[in-house]
């Protein structure tokens, strides 16, 4: 058996591992370098300025603005999103389940399908001021007091967004969290019935511990998702990021750095603090993973 | 739960009735159906507004890349996974530690080493960044999944006297079929959806991506405003993820969750 072990091993790993090396890993390593060069573009011309682009960003009132809204998304579309696909998930499933719950799953999985331009396009036509979906439909049942230029207002551009991640994301976390409810020994539920528990109760003292491991695994994944908002911002938004910063994200002032004004090296700054914020996410994410993990056992 | 379930479906069913009105009927009355139905809207998307070539494109990258993929990662995965060898550690960590990196990171030194390798716009330097960031999650997901596979069968064709390679793919990929439609699926779907990474490396419009090209689309829409087009592109683009999804679609949610879990 140790017969071509080694020729087997070195012609499954290498073409992967060269691959790997070259266009992922090489620019990650390069890219905590070019961070601290003022490179724009030009082969030989960059020199090293230290965390000069980190003092940079700190007062780069267009990049502050995209942390903020990263920042809000975090806060906003992981919460929203678990909400209500939790609150989905427990009525489709355990306990009195409703009829039709498999179909239901179906229908709200399909977003989670499509390209996040496709979604974009999309949600842009719903939004639209005169014709979209959504003022039309406000019109149609009187309520033409709140129509708006969803996408124009400043207050509600970021919220039109969110809105959309929301959106095209609840399906998938409905499909996850009824896996995990489904699991959940029954006897469990009839044991609530018996103690005379509410439905709310129920959900609170049965389902909710049980599919705590799900719900983490969602958060870790929502913030990821929260932490980018690249491409909806920029196919939706006027600007795009507009109104006036309202729907900046970090993604979109990285990529407008560095291939609209060729400043490679602030960009990458902006990519390293992202990574910084990504790194912390999944720090506090796994920690708080172990704690739990200690009460359980 | 029913109005969710208005709330997602709304806005598609939404979108390929207007894809079959009149430009006039969608800015005058966008609730009500079309009077007859503009199937033209839809070839003229196909072809005036380049949705066809894109969508070729997209089957020309996605497909190379998704067999490139399958084929490393499943490689990578079971080497790791049924051969001891020193720093058989190292070079799973560093698969997987590049899942959790953002892609933004590295972004700027990306365009910059595919375009020294004088690989920016083609359809092979495409598939083989596809690829290279595909590899990592395959790597993961099939790791788990050669781990549980009987060893006895491999044994035995090692008895029979099959080399390595023969027993990788003779014993081993047929064993492993689920999770390889599994990861396949979710890397179909990932890849077919990409669209910051052909931003960067893919400039050329005649090789633009569907979804590069649906985005170059509703930009310029607001310079010639053929709304109905822009709707009738966008329905040919959802069309083949509901058909795929319609006959999937109880493998597609298992296999998706499934890699969420693990």
């Amino acid at each position: 058996m140790k017969h071509g072990r080694w020729r087997f091993l070195l012609a499954a790993l290498v073409p992967a591992l060269v691959l790997h090396v070259v266009f992922v890993l090489s620019p990650y390593a390069q890219a905590f370098y070019l961070s601290m060069t003022d490179w724009t573009g030009v082969a030989g011309e960059a020199h090293f300025v230290g965390t000069d682009n980190f003092a940079r960003l700190g007062g780069d009132t267009l990049f502050l603005d995209a942390v903020r809204n990263n920042a809000v998304m975090l806060l906003v579309v992981p919460a929203a999103t678990i909400a209500i696909a939790l609150f989905l998930a427990s009525m489709l499933n355990g306990r009195r389940p409703v009829r039709g719950s498999s179909a239901y799953q179906i229908v709200y999985f399909f977003p989670q399908m499509l390209s996040l331009v496709i979604i974009g396009v999309l949600w842009a036509f719903v939004y639209s001021p005169n014709t979209g979906l959504l003022n039309s439909g406000l019109r149609a049942v009187g309520l033409s007091g709140l129509a708006q230029s969803w996408l124009g207002e400043p207050s509600w551009a970021l919220i039109a967004v969110m809105a959309v991640v929301v959106w095209s994301s609840v399906g998938f976390y409905v499909v996850l969290f009824s896996a995990a409810i489904d699991a959940i020994p029954r006897e469990l539920f009839e044991a609530a019935t018996l103690d005379g528990a509410g439905r709310w109760a129920t959900f609170r003292g049965v389902t909710l511990p049980l599919v705590r491991e799900s719900v983490q695994v969602a958060f870790v994944y929502l913030g990821i998702l929260a932490l980018d908002g690249f491409v909806l911002v920029q196919v939706m938004t006027v600007g795009p990021g507009g109104p006036d910063g309202a729907t900046e994200v970090v993604g979109l002032s990285l990529y407008r750095t560095a291939f609209t004004y060729g400043k490679f090296g602030y960009a990458t700054a902006m990519g390293v603090a992202l990574f910084f914020a990504s790194l912390t996410l999944a720090v506090f994410a796994l920690r708080w993973g172990r704690r739990n993990q200690v009460e359980m056992a | 739960m029913f109005a969710w379930a208005v709330v997602t479906a709304l806005p598609l069913i939404w979108a390929v009735i207007s894809s079959l009105k009149t430009d006039e009927e969608i800015l005058n009355s966008p609730w009500s159906p079309p009077s007859s139905l503009h199937f033209e809207n839809w070839s003229r998307a196909w072809t005036a507004a380049s949705i066809g070539r894109y969508f070729f494109n997209s089957l020309i990258v996605v497909g190379g890349a998704l067999v490139l993929t399958m084929l490393l990662g499943s490689l990578v995965a079971y080497a790791l996974a049924r051969y001891r060898f020193r720093g058989n550690r190292v070079v799973y960590y560093t698969f997987v530690a590049a899942m959790f990196f953002p892609v933004f990171l590295a972004l700027v030194p990306l365009f910059f080493v595919v375009e020294q390798l004088g690989l920016l716009g083609t359809y092979h330097g495409l598939i083989l960044v596809y690829t290279a960031y595909a590899v990592p999650f395959t790597v993961f997901f099939l790791h788990a999944f050669f781990r549980t596979l009987p060893t006895e069968v491999a044994e035995a064709a090692f008895l029979d006297g099959c080399g390595h390679g023969a027993v990788f793919f003779r014993v081993m990929l047929p064993l492993a079929r689920p999770g390889l439609v599994a990861v396949g699926i979710f890397n179909f779907l990932g890849l077919w959806n990409q669209y910051l990474l052909p931003l960067v490396l893919n400039p050329d419009p005649e090789r633009y991506v569907l979804a590069q090209g649906l985005a170059a689309l509703s930009v310029s829409q607001g310079y010639d405003s053929d709304w109905s087009g822009l709707f009738a592109g966008l329905t040919i683009a959802m069309l083949p993820v509901l058909v795929a999804y319609v006959a999937f679609q109880r493998h597609i949610r298992a296999g998706m969750t499934a890699g969420a879990v693990r």
